[in-house]
């Protein structure tokens, strides 16, 4: 029998793995003696860069992943991790500032399709997938986006800001004296928390629930006392029920007005969208005006005491507020990276990156890339060119509450230099255990009686 | 180099030499004419040094990539003579443009 020849199958390279099995396996992590945070920086600096898994939260709630991202930008700026694959399916770590800038503005090759596993570095749930203008390509990301831009237009802002002035004024009113408290709950947490119940028309006396929403929709369901999955489900599903009741009472005015939920429901390009798209643009418009500006507002004070000459050089030129906003904000840089996923073989920095390989775009590390901004590791409040950070992102999906987030932190340190000569940080902060939301949990401060 | 006058939304106009190869965003930067901010340091990716281009300049001031005109359409106060600063570099063809600012950049 003639023996027919086998066509050769295409060679398919692939980085990162299909869809693993529920659940995952457990974390890998380093043999360290203890998880004081100089053990741990002292493992990121001369570990094999190869053993290192960066999204492991461990880095991120002792704020030590800098060593390793430094390591990565000099020696292997684009780099594929294995480590935890079977948690994460493995993951292109983008690190420079260009190589970034060239992802992000490449979205024809680099989705952020919801259907893809979104635009961070863990998949969105497959069977609970919630659409959301980020998480789009072109052309829906577009209109959708539209429908929601005139709020935080530069005209609507300017409406805004008596409002948001005398809202800070209240609540800085309000702190005590000579006693230790929690910035970020009196503060921080509150102030977002007004915002962000205006911008959606939602009863002030229950905005501390967007503060909660926000946490769950970005909570990681395995850290320990985390909800499950399911409840992490449920919770999400009461939001949307709260908010199909706003949308029901709104949908049927003769004109939207001027709130969120009222332009989404009265929006050719978002009235009818499925509930699970809704739940997905509300936890989008939350998350995005919460967690941001919310960490931003507590990282600010962090900087300016632990760089008293700063500090000095804001109370002898207070003028020197706006710049050093877009500081706060490139020091902070609140959300640390946005994922990618290639829809088409590509080169990106001498690397071949594969369709359907994850790309991590980390800001965190783009904002400290030496080789676009001079002295990066410095908080210095005066920068000649402190607009030119990476925290919004670029290309299409660039923060669109960017000058809204600017104006809240403008108001508050104009509102704080009229009132306060200092306000003492007492103690390290306690931080989110995440590589995707980069903030705190709490901040203890103490302002002299 | 070219003599450009940039016009801020409230009429104020500066004159500003610019170097030949110079984007009109840098030419904006170094010489400290408010309104405009280059945010992205130059790449079209974002839309932070949007202007409006005078009339009859269109065939000098060259066509807008693809990125520069999703870019745009993101802005606020989209004109069909809008460009983005960074996009449009001197030359002594340019000598004598005008460019106008929006409200404000976003």
């Amino acid at each position: 029998m003639a023996t027919q020849p086998i066509a050769p199958e295409a060679v398919v390279i692939r980085h990162t793995l299909p869809h693993s099995a529920d659940p995952f396996p457990p974390r890998n992590r380093p043999a360290v003696a203890d998880e004081k945070p100089d053990t741990l920086t002292a493992f990121l600096k001369t570990a094999p860069l190869d053993a290192v898994d960066i999204a492991d939260p461990i880095w991120w709630e002792n704020d030590v992943h800098w060593a390793y991202f430094k390591r990565l930008r000099d020696e292997a700026p684009i780099h594929f991790t294995h480590v935890n694959s079977g948690r994460h399916r493995g993951y292109w770590s983008v690190t420079r500032w260009a190589d970034i800038m060239a992802v992000d503005t490449n979205h024809q090759v680099f989705s952020s399709d919801a259907h893809l596993g979104g635009i961070t570095l863990f998949d969105m749930d497959s069977v609970f997938i919630m659409p959301m203008f980020i998480a789009m390509d072109q052309p829906k990301h577009d209109v959708q986006r539209k429908a929601v831009n005139p709020i935080v237009s530069g005209a609507n802002l300017a409406a805004f800001e008596e409002l948001i002035r005398s809202r800070t004024q209240e609540v800085l009113d309000g702190l005590p004296r000579g006693e230790v408290f929690d910035w970020v709950d009196r503060v921080s947490i509150e102030l977002t928390s007004r915002m962000l119940a205006t911008l959606f028309d939602f009863p002030q006396e229950h905005r501390r629930k967007l503060t909660y929403w926000s946490d769950i929709a970005t909570s990681d369901p395995e850290l320990p006392g985390a909800l499950t999955k399911e409840e992490r489900q449920g919770v999400l599903l009461g939001m949307l029920q709260e908010f199909m009741q706003l949308w029901n009472e709104r949908v049927n005015d003769p004109e939207p007005k001027g709130d969120l939920v009222s332009m989404l429901a009265h929006n050719p390009a978002t009235r009818d969208m499925p509930p699970m798209e809704f739940m997905g643009n509300l936890v989008l418009l939350i998350v995005g005006g919460n967690d941001t500006t919310r960490n931003s507002i507590t990282g600010g004070l962090k900087f300016l005491n632990d760089n008293p000459a700063e500090y000095q050089k804001l109370r002898d030129n207070p003028g020197l507020i706006e710049p050093m906003v877009s500081e706060i904000i490139r020091y902070q840089t609140p959300l640390a990276h946005m994922r990618r996923t290639a829809l088409e073989d590509t080169i990106l920095g001498g690397q071949h990156i594969a369709k359907g390989d994850k790309v991590i775009m980390w800001y965190v590390s783009g904002n400290r890339d030496e080789r676009a901004i001079e002295n990066p590791d410095a908080f210095i409040i005066d920068r000649a060119r402190p607009r030119q950070h990476m925290a919004f992102g670029f290309g299409i999906h660039r923060c669109v509450g960017n000058r809204l987030a600017e104006l809240q932190l403008k108001i508050l340190w104009e509102e704080i230099m009229k009132r306060f000569d200092t306000i003492e940080v007492v103690a390290e902060p306690e931080r989110v255990p995440s590589a995707f939301v980069k903030g705190y949990k709490s901040l203890m401060v103490r302002i002299p009686a | 180099m070219a003599k450009i006058t940039y016009v801020e939304f409230n009429g104020t106009a500066h004159d500003v030499q610019v170097a030949d190869g110079v984007s009109l965003m840098e030419g904006a930067l170094q010489n400290g004419v408010p309104g405009i901010d280059g945010d992205c340091g130059g790449n079209a990716a974002c839309a932070t040094c949007h202007v409006y281009v005078a009339e009859g300049w269109e065939d000098r001031t060259g066509v807008k990539s693809e990125l520069e005109g999703e870019m745009l359409d993101l802005a606020d106060g989209l004109q069909a003579n809008s460009r983005l600063a960074c996009q449009i570099h001197a030359s002594a063809a340019l000598d004598g443009l005008v460019v106008t600012m929006p409200e404000t950049q976003h």
